[in-house]
């Protein structure tokens, strides 16, 4: 018995929102009595941060501190139209509609400014803490509170915006596949590394050092969380689950989370992760969106560092120890390529 | 359906309630009392999301009839922090240790009783404590991280 | 390893790669602000779909087909009517409108999938009626008590094996177990140069098989919903769905009922990762409303959400890569079976992102594929976390690892070699842009301590691309393998096609499609069209029905 180590390697690029477009995504944005703004929309947070990076986003657009910013979703009375939160659109498609909705927004609370400082709205700025002021002049400033309270109160403004974004539908070619999918693509590299027991045919990865390039990371830890999480869903994928492990037969199919193997708190892989930002043209601020992809390198790597670490090639996911024990009878031992 | 009376303590307060035949505790503290804060993963005692502590014990409420809490103590995530948070989740904000926050509440129940039981725990054995709750969100190790940085005293316990 | 995790720092920015596209001075984007959602996270309060309590809830639990193909002779539900508990037991009979498709709602495909089934099941664990009680424990008593007299069926669930002739037919409308691409084929083509010719010229010919196994989404919480009658006609539903308005128009569709009378709450929900867009809970949900009057939940447990949800599907790929002796692959081509199990949900546009997405990161002159979606009597897949592209992404870079190891190239430096730079035409016909996959290679080569070349270290996303790279190929081989007649269109994205005239106010919607295609496939005599069920199509949006 022997416990072997191995290196594998992949790369990939993901494409960012719904392929062929079509999936437009709204937001409308109005300010409260006291300057502070709501956020309306019908995008779902299922744990990817929707509410936070918008809230992130509306703040920026603003020009007015987040602690401003409330995003209020998902209700279909009040929020408007949204494809919903799937195909890494999230982020990209609604991001913009918020960036749309908070411009028009912050027009008009840069109106009122400017009327009661009896300048021109062109010639104001904010300062991103709550105040408004002339370009160049700090002192010649009014608060976001002062200038809601004075459009709402006393000049009969509303300060709001509507946003939308839409990537017009794409036509697909039937006999060439000719289309135009998505407008962006996020990109990562994976390295693991593997031990794999010659006896028990186990796979234990030991280590996972990554690069991610997600446009700008809007918030750098809850990219964090997304290529974390994401990347122990891909060690997952790659050696333990399945709803049907002996595909295609149905059978043995698990019903309970005794049967549905994860890896648990005790089964983690230091990942060292680097980030790369190269902002896209038409994302929210340069942001793509790093939730979807993030798994995906994982899966190849595993297999490939199985490989390197004993010579039998898994070509079927999961990698379970039956599967690997009968790839090294097959092979009559393990054969170390150590190509890495 | 017979209806039984049940009294007992939660987070500190006298509560009672009626519970039916064969309801489990996850069930009537949920619906009979209104303390949403253990949730329903599985009802098959595999995921830790409805953890509560039971005179300071980790327990699966899917699990437990509710006529079996009869004049015990209860702890849920609801009570951890009123006016201020439990040093626990204040590490759980400061890690980001929760995503879609669905496992956090059971999570942050076994965390409080392995911290009641050992208030210094290596790794390895908060690993241990939180092997019966799933998260499917962080991959784990921020929560590790969150509930070592209470533990090391880098927070109060 | 434990003990060492937390150690040393686990991730960096690295700020110097593309530092000139950027500019890092923002107030609030980019900084690592709490969540909003945190508090309620820690506390318990957040309030999930099933954290609204109403009193008299009623629950919904079905009944299901332990078979994987079946008739469905009779039910009898008398036995369970009189079970304690029992308020109202759904069929497909009250079902308004009891077929659609979920992506219908892009006008893409045919209807295809019950609500409940009527007559006939197609995978183990389809719904065939739906139980209505004060509890889930006598819900599932009542379950417990139906009686179907099933005529088992012979089935199929094996992609190569269900479009072989004489495989048992999933669905009437698809007979060859085939979903129709655009009316035209039974597979979604790419097209690009000449493989064949290339493998002709290439040093080596390198193939492999790739096997992805079902996967569970596996979220904490549980699909479901709970429906309640509103003020003046309408039902509020709150629901775990990943998609508010999707979930909304499929159940105005189905239920015959304006969305104006629909309210839809949801927005914080316990994990979806793909697992929650299907939406099967909110129909049925506030159908069981409307009949009684009373607040209804539908929700999955465990068992049904690994078992009867919708997983993400198995994918067969057959890869054939032509490699030079220096690394460079001149052509790839691709077979790809996508198993959609019994219905077609989100398969078919599955694979049409996924066509998008060949050859993968690379810029290779010579790119073909075949790939079907291929209908199997099993439960029927949708959507997961890499949607489309973590199949076949896992099989390019197994495969990736093979051309390396035949020719004798670091892993690493074969993809830097054949990676993709801004300006490369891709095989879909566009230019790209906005690349990075160089420096990512880079980056884990440096972190992993692997020596690259100084070429493959001098190597830019930003440079050496365009140019040649940027010219479509001299000629691209196209063929009418897999033509099917008699179908009519039924999906978007038929080019060439004219738009078929539409009533109303469709008219000047900017995305009104085609739904049929207006001339009969070339060179074939019109046959019997197949019976076309669904004619009728919903769009979420334009926002009305037409034929």
């Amino acid at each position: 018995m022997a416990l072997h180590r191995g290196r594998g390697f992949a790369a990939i690029n993901y494409p960012i929102g719904m392929n062929l477009g079509g999936d437009p995504s709204q937001a409308l944005i109005h300010s409260n009595p006291d300057g502070k703004f709501t956020v309306a929309l019908s995008a779902i947070d299922l744990g990817q941060g929707m509410k936070s990076v918008t809230r992130q986003i509306a703040a920026e657009t603003l020009g007015v501190p987040v602690t401003d910013v409330y995003v209020d979703t998902a209700d279909s009375d009040t929020g408007p139209h949204d494809m919903g939160s799937f195909a890494s659109r999230g982020t990209h498609r609604m991001g913009n509609a918020v960036i749309m909705a908070a411009k028009e927004a912050r027009a008009v609370m840069l109106e009122a400014a400017a009327e009661e400082l009896e300048v021109d709205a062109t010639d104001l700025v904010t300062d991103g803490r709550g105040n408004i002021h002339v370009r160049g002049a700090p002192g010649r400033s009014i608060t976001t509170m002062a200038a809601a309270q004075a459009a709402q109160f006393k000049q009969g403004r509303t300060i709001a915006g509507r946003g939308i974004f839409l990537i017009p539908l794409s036509e697909v070619d039937p006999d060439t596949g000719e289309m135009t999918p998505v407008s962006t693509f996020a990109h990562a590299a994976m390295l693991v590394e593997v031990e794999v027991d010659d006896e028990t045919g186990e796979v234990t990865v030991t280590d996972m050092k990554s690069a991610y390039e997600v446009g700008r990371a809007l918030n750098p830890r809850l990219v964090e969380q997304q290529l974390r999480g994401g990347a122990w869903m891909g060690m997952s994928h790659a050696a333990w689950e399945t709803t049907e492990p002996y595909y295609p037969a149905r059978d043995h199919g698990p019903v309970d989370f005794n049967t549905y193997l994860m890896p648990g708190p005790g089964d983690l892989a230091p990942h060292h992760i680097s980030v790369l930002e190269r902002p896209a043209e038409d994302g929210p601020y340069g942001g793509k969106g790093p939730g979807e992809m993030c798994a995906n390198p994982v899966l190849p790597a595993v297999v490939n560092a199985v490989y390197d670490a004993v010579g039998v090639r898994i070509d079927e996911l999961p990698v379970t120890p039956e599967k690997v024990l009968r790839g090294l009878r097959a092979l009559g031992g393990a054969k170390p390529r150590r190509r890495l | 359906m017979a209806l039984k009376p049940v009294t007992f303590i939660l987070n500190g307060e006298p509560k009672a309630a009626f519970t039916e035949d064969g309801q489990n505790l996850l069930d009537m503290l949920r619906r009979g009392v209104g303390d949403l804060s253990p949730k329903y993963g599985c009802a098959q005692g595999s995921c830790g999301a409805c953890t509560v502590l039971i005179n300071g014990d980790p327990q699966l409420a899917c699990l437990v009839l509710a006529e079996a809490v009869e004049g015990q103590n209860l702890e849920t995530a609801a009570g951890l922090g009123h006016a201020t948070l439990h040093p626990l989740q204040e590490a759980f904000m400061q890690r980001f240790a929760a995503q879609c926050g669905y496992c956090t509440p059971g999570m942050l129940m076994s965390a409080k009783a392995l911290l009641n039981a050992n208030p210094r725990p290596t790794r390895d054995q908060v690993i241990e404590a939180i092997s019966g709750n799933l998260c499917r969100c962080t991959g784990y190790d921020p929560i590790i991280a969150a509930i070592l940085d209470v533990a090391e005293g880098r927070r109060a316990p | 390893m434990s003990g060492t995790l937390t150690d040393q720092p686990m991730i960096d920015f690295r700020k110097e790669f593309f530092a000139d596209e950027r500019d890092d001075n923002l107030n609030e984007v980019g900084k690592p602000t709490r969540r909003q959602d945190i508090t309620g996270h820690v506390t318990g309060r957040s309030p999930f779909y099933d954290d609204h309590l109403f009193e008299g809830l009623l629950h919904i639990r079905c009944v299901r087909s332990p078979h994987h193909a079946a008739r469905v002779r009779r039910i009898d539900l008398s036995a369970a009517e009189r079970m304690p508990g029992v308020v109202r037991i759904l069929t497909g009979k009250d079902v308004p409108r009891n077929l659609n498709t979920l992506l219908s709602l892009l006008d893409f495909g045919i209807d295809d999938e019950p609500v409940i089934s009527t007559d006939r099941v197609r995978y183990r664990g389809e719904p065939v009626a739906a139980i209505i009680a004060t509890s889930e424990a006598r819900a599932r008593d009542a379950v417990a008590k139906v009686v179907v007299d099933w005529e088992p069926l012979p089935h199929v669930l094996d992609v190569e094996e269900a479009i072989k002739p004489g495989a048992p037919v999933v669905l009437d409308i698809y007979p060859s177990n085939k979903f129709i691409y655009h009316g035209k084929y039974d597979h979604q083509k790419l097209r690009y140069g000449d493989v064949e010719a290339a493998f002709r010229q290439a040093d080596h010919v390198i193939e492999g098989r790739y096997q992805m196994s079902p996967i569970e989404q596996a979220p904490i919480e549980t699909c479901g919903a709970i429906a309640t009658p509103e003020q003046n006609g309408r039902y509020a539903c709150y629901s775990a769905t990943q998609a508010l308005f999707f979930s909304l128009a499929v159940s105005s569709k189905v239920l015959e009922m304006p969305s104006s009378r629909l309210h839809f709450i949801g927005g914080t929900v316990g994990g979806g990762f793909g697992g929650k867009v299907d939406s099967i809970h909110e129909p049925l949900a506030i159908l069981g409303a409307m009949l009684t009057g009373r607040p209804c939940k539908c929700m999955w447990d465990r068992e049904e959400e690994m078992q009867v949800g919708a997983p993400r599907g198995a994918e067969r790929w057959y890869i054939k890569d032509g490699v030079m002796r220096d690394g460079r692959i001149i052509a790839r081509s691709f077979t790809g079976y996508f198993d959609s199990g019994a219905y077609t949900r989100l398969s078919s546009y599955a694979i049409i992102k996924g066509v998008g997405h060949l050859p993968g990161p690379y810029t290779i002159p010579n790119v073909s594929a075949n790939v079907y979606c291929v209908y199997t009597n099993r439960t029927p897949a949708t959507a997961m976390r890499g949607f489309g592209i973590t199949g076949v992404d896992f099989a390019i870079e197994a495969h990736m690892d093979k051309v390396a190891d035949t020719v004798g190239l670091n892993p690493i430096e074969l993809r830097i070699l054949n990676a993709y730079r801004d300006g490369d035409m891709k095989a879909h016909r566009r230019l790209a842009k906005n690349c990075a996959l160089i420096e990512c290679c880079q980056v884990v080569a440096e972190k992993a301590g692997v020596k690259l070349s100084p070429a493959m270290l001098a190597a830019s996303s930003r440079k050496d691309g365009g140019g040649e790279r940027a010219r479509l190929p001299i000629s691209t081989v196209t063929d009418e393998h897999g033509l099917v007649r008699g179908f009519q269109g039924g999906s978007y994205g038929r080019k060439g096609a004219k738009p078929a005239p539409l009533s109303g106010i469709s008219q000047t919607m900017p995305l009104a499609t085609p739904t049929a295609s207006q001339s009969p496939p070339p060179a074939a005599a019109p046959q019997q069209p197949p019976p076309r069920v669904g004619s009728m199509r919903f769009s979420s949006i334009s926002g009305f029905r037409r034929r």
